[in-house]
């Protein structure tokens, strides 16, 4: 028995930069260090920790749309240990939405063979958290997401899912989509051996006419909606900042009260 | 009057407030029908009326605890083709995306998620984001099919607004997909008698410098004085000293209370992003460089161990 897992992975705008929008209202990628997702090094670790933990020949391929620097965020999950990566990449991309992000990581799946898709919880730029559900809604298969825990074992894979009225488990037969939260353990550190042998791993770059995807159906024109003002949020005004003399709980009560809030 | 559709969050009847408070925003831009499944569906219709519902479309079947999310999707996309709405509105939570932005791909519309406001616009609702951490605000629309937009707990006001609630049977029949994830066991939450995290009006939250599962009762003492919902970092939530459930920021709950009042947490952006947006910001943290005064109303350098037990006491006190 073979598994073929694709892992979605997205090169995101370091969250501790300073990141803003471009003048088109799309995301800024050129001023911010970009790196691999944080929330997508799970998806690579728990890929990484079913295929250790099958008897089945598992092979990991980590998937990513995005620009050129996007490659950094393959080399990275091949550095942690999977075995192959994809690169969709094309300029009509640029200011695509997650409609349309779905519709290409679906298509690409689909090329590259799948039995699991691993994804993260949310990308930490953007933060939606839907593309899994839209990718398992355009595959047509098992959407089995935001796990804390996940196992696959005779082509089902099960599940924890913790959310806010109760915890559930999830069981659903392969080809499935998965996504995992961080709560699902922390992921390795690339070894230098990995990062050595990522080097010599093959990265495969796909175009949309590769995914017979129509410039119009993505990019800024295919986008299902439309940015129309950002705003920098004001700067909260400073506030009063009082050193604990010994009194320091008291005097916020005072402020609390000041504030009517007791 | 357009109508909007509105999916119902609900405890076996018990409407929970973010779905009353969409009610609100769905009168802005037309009249609200909600769409309540599963047991106690029809238990939903006296609140909903009360704050604005014209009709409450109900069904049950047990598919809908049964199986992961697209039973719900199935249900509302059957709505979605009875209304012919305006706009299709949806608690923000996990799975209320996740039902939205299916629902959207099947009915060929746009979605926005994580909304906290929502106007009616020439051209269809705007609506408001907080993003990058809450460091800006964007306003986007919709530009394809029907708007559907997710909503975040606290984005408007509860309102009473009368009106019919008139209760219709749904007819939903469930596709191929319904039951393709099994839920095989379920374990609700235990109820701590606190307020929920993100409806609470006054938070307060502990972080690695509580330094310990048992010291949090020091959190919670001062939560139980201000009748407040307590939270947590994910240094805390990580360290197994308090449930990720109560875990703020990024990958927690995000919420935007009147109070938030940090205690030894020192700030991250990642913990911003899920408390920026609080109306008045309070912290106690011993290191007078910590990146949290940066956002606070009023802060105190000092060590919560002293503090936080005599603001505490000192509540009580003028409680009388
Ligand atoms: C992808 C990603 C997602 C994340 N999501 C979240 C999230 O959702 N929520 C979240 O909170 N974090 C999140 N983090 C983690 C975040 O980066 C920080 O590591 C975390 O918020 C730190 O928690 P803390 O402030 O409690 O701990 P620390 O940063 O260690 O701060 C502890 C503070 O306590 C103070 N202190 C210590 N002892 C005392 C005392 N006796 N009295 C008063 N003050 C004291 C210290 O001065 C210090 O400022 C995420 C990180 C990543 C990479």
């Amino acid at each position: 028995m073979s598994l073929r897992i694709v892992v979605t992975v997205k090169y995101v705008p370091d969250a501790t930069g300073d990141r803003h929008f471009a003048d088109d209202l799309t995301v800024d990628r050129d001023d911010v260090d970009g790196l691999l997702s944080e929330l997508d090094e799970y998806a690579v670790e728990q890929a990484l920790q079913i295929s250790e933990n099958s008897d089945d020949d598992v092979e990991v391929t980590v998937l990513t749309v995005g620009p050129e620097d996007a490659k950094d965020a393959l080399r990275k999950a091949l550095s942690m240990g999977a075995d192959k990566a994809i690169h969709v990449e094309d300029d009509d991309l640029h200011g695509t939405d997650a409609i349309g992000t779905s519709l290409v990581l679906a298509k690409a799946i689909e090329k590259a063979g799948f039995d699991l898709v691993v994804s993260g919880m949310a990308s930490t730029d953007g933060t939606g958290g839907i593309v899994p559900a839209l990718v398992a809604e355009r595959l047509g298969v098992p959407q089995v997401t935001l796990l804390s825990e996940v196992s696959v074992e005779d082509g089902t894979v099960k599940g924890r899912r913790d959310g806010d009225a109760a915890s559930e488990q999830l069981e659903a037969s392969l080809p499935a989509v998965v996504s995992v939260t961080d709560q699902s353990g922390e992921a390795r550190y690339p070894s230098f051996k990995g990062i050595m042998a990522a080097k010599k791993k093959p990265v495969e770059s796909w175009d949309l006419s590769d995914l017979d995807i129509d410039a119009e159906e993505v990019g800024l024109d295919g986008a299902y909606t439309k940015v129309e003002a950002v705003a920098e949020r004001p700067a909260r005004t400073a506030g009063t900042i009082v050193k604990d003399e010994g009194e320091g709980g008291k005097q916020l009560a005072e402020f609390l009260a000041s504030q009517k809030f007791i | 009057m357009a109508e909007v559709l509105v999916y119902v969050d609900h405890v076996d009847g018990a409407v929970r407030k973010p779905t009353l408070e969409l009610l609100t925003l769905a009168r802005r831009i037309g009249e609200p029908v909600a769409v309540a499944l599963g047991n106690g569906a029809a238990d939903t219709a006296a609140a909903l009326a009360e704050h604005g519902a014209v009709k409450v479309l109900t069904h049950e079947a047990a598919e809908y605890a049964d199986y992961l999310v697209v039973p719900k999707v199935d249900a509302l996309q059957a709505a979605y083709e009875a209304v012919s709405p305006a706009a299709v509105l949806v608690p923000s939570s996990a799975e209320g995306k996740e039902i939205a932005a299916r629902l959207a791909l099947r009915i060929g519309s746009g979605i926005v998620t994580d909304a906290v406001d929502l106007e009616a616009g020439d051209e269809g609702p705007v609506a408001t984001q907080s993003v990058f951490a809450a460091s800006f605000t964007t306003k986007s629309r919709v530009i394809k099919g029907t708007p559907v937009i997710t909503v975040k707990p606290n984005s408007a006001a509860v309102e009473a607004a009368p009106a019919a609630g008139a209760v219709e049977a749904l007819a939903v029949s469930f596709s191929d997909q319904a039951t393709g994830t099994k839920v095989t066991a379920r374990t609700p939450r235990e109820s701590t008698g606190r307020p929920e995290l993100t409806e609470a009006a006054i938070v307060v939250s502990g972080g690695r410098g509580v330094n310990g599962a048992e010291n949090f009762s020091i959190i919670e003492a001062l939560a139980d004085q201000l009748g407040a919902a307590v939270g947590a970092s994910r240094a805390a939530v990580d360290a197994g000293w308090y449930p990720h459930t109560n875990q703020v920021g990024q990958t927690g709950k995000s919420v935007s209370p009147q109070l938030y009042i940090a205690n030894g947490i020192s700030g991250a952006i990642q913990h911003r992003a899920g408390m920026q947006t609080s109306k008045t910001i309070v912290a106690v943290n011993k290191d007078p460089e910590a990146p949290i005064f940066d956002l606070v109303d009023y802060g105190v350098v000092g060590d919560l161990f002293d503090v936080v037990p005599q603001l505490t006491e000192e509540i009580k006190t003028r409680k009388g």
